[in-house]
């Protein structure tokens, strides 16, 4: 899993609630069978016309938000399918975080282990950043993991919440399994325990 | 005397294998579902570390997400969905798990056939590559989805690092009205708490309302309970769930099923235990619902007005209601009754079990479909549709101009070439109404299979209560 310590970027931002994982990856991508180019497919209804050509009005598209690693979302952030082809869509494009007032668990579970990481903000820290980057769509924020903080253009820093276990494990760029892996000879003697 | 208990909390309880302060737990999982479309990145992971499937004894796959619902002797057309297909196979042989795919007697819908065969019992943790595993809590099991980092953590451990989620009692008193069913239950309890309601919660079910629901009703409320944001939805084994399981093939048999009896018994909610959440709806106040938007919250009772975005003080909800209503191209203050739709999806892993497909024979029997519209009965497994067939339903189907197919999700997440075309309007008694769902530019209203059946009768939007005495 990639490492996750600081980043500093600008911001693309999409004013949408309940933005569900069909839209982050319709189904009809889901038929590949490995993690590698999902990227062009995100937010594919939204992001392309018919004729397959880009949308100039969606924000992917816009020429100020290419290259933005940081995307600011609407509350209940990746809802509905537990498809990981989504947090895959979303590094597959560049994100490395996204910052809503709230994600939907088994998303913020997926991205965690993608080293995408979910920052949760509160409801005013949220309008304020969809109103700093409608004015100053240039601007850029840094995310500073270690310290869970989240510094503003304004100098303003906010802190976000992130388990530990997660934490530690995004700042190593280790993933889970090693760890469960671990717990072996507790798995064995939990097998034999439970032998109905 | 011991502190009282939910039925979450002893099914966690049972099954923590280690927990280290700060960190998760490693919880063990009792069944490991696995289907086409999340497991092939898991199998590679396993390749890449040379790990081999823990326990295959505890692991079942079925081929049901890619799989074409036409006339199972033909070709399937889609390269990826053949590569796919054959993957899962290739994948099954090598770490030894059984596989229920094409032209297996029990290939269905993986959160069908789980209960179909008895897989799925109290008690358990059981988890799947799939939002919608949610379903098994029927059984009073603890079931959720997982993403394909964890279905590789389980195929290698048989464990998944978890956070013990929260407890929220959803009380349904009362009986339910004629015509009104169990997924107007959960349609009514999501478009209350909205999508995002249970996050971080498990719903468990209760009152007399859920009593009196057989075992499928209760999948059919247990399977939504992500679109109301919560991972898992259980539902108390009480004679119900055991006389369901009894005599299943994978149930325990002779003494080890008086055994499990006596276990599963113990697993109700302790009365006194303390729920972190609760909300309670009168049954007898529901009436059939239908969803207006683009995610599940967005329903209402059918009798009910499209709801207008200007008498929201909310900006962004008022944002997303006519963003919504663009998408569905409806009028705020018009009734959805009487509104034309070209197509009517019966199937799902919500709504594709016998009793789903009784209900709307019920009411095709003898009738005709109207015309110009496309009416899609897909079973949920290959078992539904021998029962269906057995019974006569599917002469009933066919004999009313609609069409009889193959088992699968179909026109559910339309992967497999069912699909909406843009534009297109559908009553369909699946879980999502998202944009795009059930074919790019379709338009869904999600409702019960009477509803459903109802609608198809007539071509337009039918509540169902005019043809159920």
């Amino acid at each position: 899993m990639p490492q996750f310590t600081t980043l500093t970027s600008r911001v693309a931002a999409l004013p949408v609630n309940d933005v569900d994982t069909d839209q982050i990856i319709p189904a009809r991508f889901l038929k590949a069978t490995d993690k590698a180019g999902m990227g062009v497919h995100l937010f594919a209804d939204w992001r392309y016309a018919a004729d397959g050509s880009p949308r100039a009005d969606f924000v992917l598209n816009q020429p100020q938000n290419q290259g933005a690693q940081v995307l600011l979302a609407g509350g209940n952030f990746g809802c509905g399918s537990s498809r990981e082809h989504a947090p895959w869509a979303l590094t597959g494009f560049g994100f490395r975080a996204v910052i809503s007032t709230s994600f939907a668990d088994i998303f913020c579970s997926n991205a965690l282990k993608n080293g995408l990481l979910p920052v949760v903000v509160d409801a005013q820290t949220h309008r304020a950043l969809f109103e700093m980057v409608e004015e100053l769509p240039q601007m850029e924020v840094t995310i500073d993991l270690a310290g869970q903080t989240l510094a503003l253009p304004t100098g303003q820093t906010v802190t976000f919440p992130i388990d530990g276990f997660s934490k530690s494990c995004l700042l190593q760029g280790v993933d889970e399994l090693g760890y469960i892996l671990g717990f072996e000879p507790q798995i064995a003697a939990y097998e034999q325990a439970r032998v109905p | 005397m011991n502190q009282p208990l939910t039925l979450l909390q002893k099914i966690w309880n049972d099954h923590v294998v280690a927990q280290e302060t700060g960190s998760p737990a490693v919880l063990y999982v009792d069944l490991h579902l696995v289907h086409e479309v999340t497991s092939p990145q898991a199998f590679a992971g396993l390749r890449q570390r040379r790990l081999r499937v823990r326990r295959p004894d505890k692991t079942i796959a079925t081929a049901d997400h890619s799989i074409p619902t036409h006339d199972r002797s033909l070709p399937i057309t889609d390269e990826m969905a053949v590569r796919q297909i054959k993957q899962l196979e290739d994948n099954c042989r090598e770490f030894g798990v059984a596989l229920y795919g094409l032209g297996s007697p029990h290939q269905g819908i993986v959160h069908v056939i789980g209960p179909e065969l008895g897989f799925t019992q109290p008690g358990r943790t059981i988890v799947c590559g799939d939002s919608h595993t949610s379903t098994h809590g029927a059984f009073g099991a603890l079931a959720f989805g997982i993403g394909t980092s964890e279905v590789e953590h389980v195929l290698a451990t048989q464990c998944l690092l978890q956070r013990q989620p929260k407890t929220y009692q959803v009380r349904i008193d009362g009986r339910l009205g004629p015509g009104v069913s169990a997924k107007d239950i959960i349609l009514a309890l999501i478009a209350r708490i909205g999508v995002g309601g249970g996050t971080g919660h498990v719903f468990e079910y209760g009152g007399e309302a859920i009593g009196a629901l057989g075992m499928e009703e209760r999948m059919t409320i247990c399977n939504m309970a992500i679109e109301g944001g919560a991972r898992a939805g259980m539902v108390a084994p009480d004679d119900t769930t055991f006389q369901y399981l009894a005599g299943r093939p994978y149930a325990p048999q002779g003494a080890r099923w008086d055994t499990a009896l006596a276990r599963w018994r113990q697993l109700p909610t302790d009365p006194g235990a303390i729920y972190d959440k609760s909300i309670t709806l009168d049954a007898g106040a529901l009436e059939p619902m239908i969803t207006y938007g683009t995610h599940p919250g967005m329903g209402m009772p059918i009798t009910s007005q499209v709801p207008d975005p200007g008498a929201l003080s909310d900006p962004t909800q008022k944002a997303a209601l006519d963003k919504a209503l663009r998408y569905m191209a409806l009028q705020p203050g018009h009734l959805l009754l009487g509104h034309p739709v070209d197509v009517v999806f019966i199937g799902s892993c919500t709504n594709s079990r016998i009793s789903d497909l009784r209900l709307a024979a019920q009411l095709l029997r003898g009738r005709r479909v109207a015309p110009n519209l496309r009416v899609m009965v897909v079973p949920g497994s290959q078992e539904v549709k021998r029962q269906a067939e057995a019974e006569g339903l599917a002469d009933v189907f066919r004999a009313a101009g609609a069409e009889w197919r193959e088992a699968g999700c179909s026109m559910c997440i339309a992967m497999n070439g069912d699909q909406l075309l843009p534009g297109q309007y559908a009553v369909s008694t699946s879980n999502r109404n998202f944009e795009g769902r059930q074919g790019k530019g379709g338009r869904t209203f999600l409702a019960s299979p009477l509803t459903a059946a109802a609608t198809a009768l007539s071509g337009t939007i039918t509540d169902p209560r005019t043809l159920v005495n």
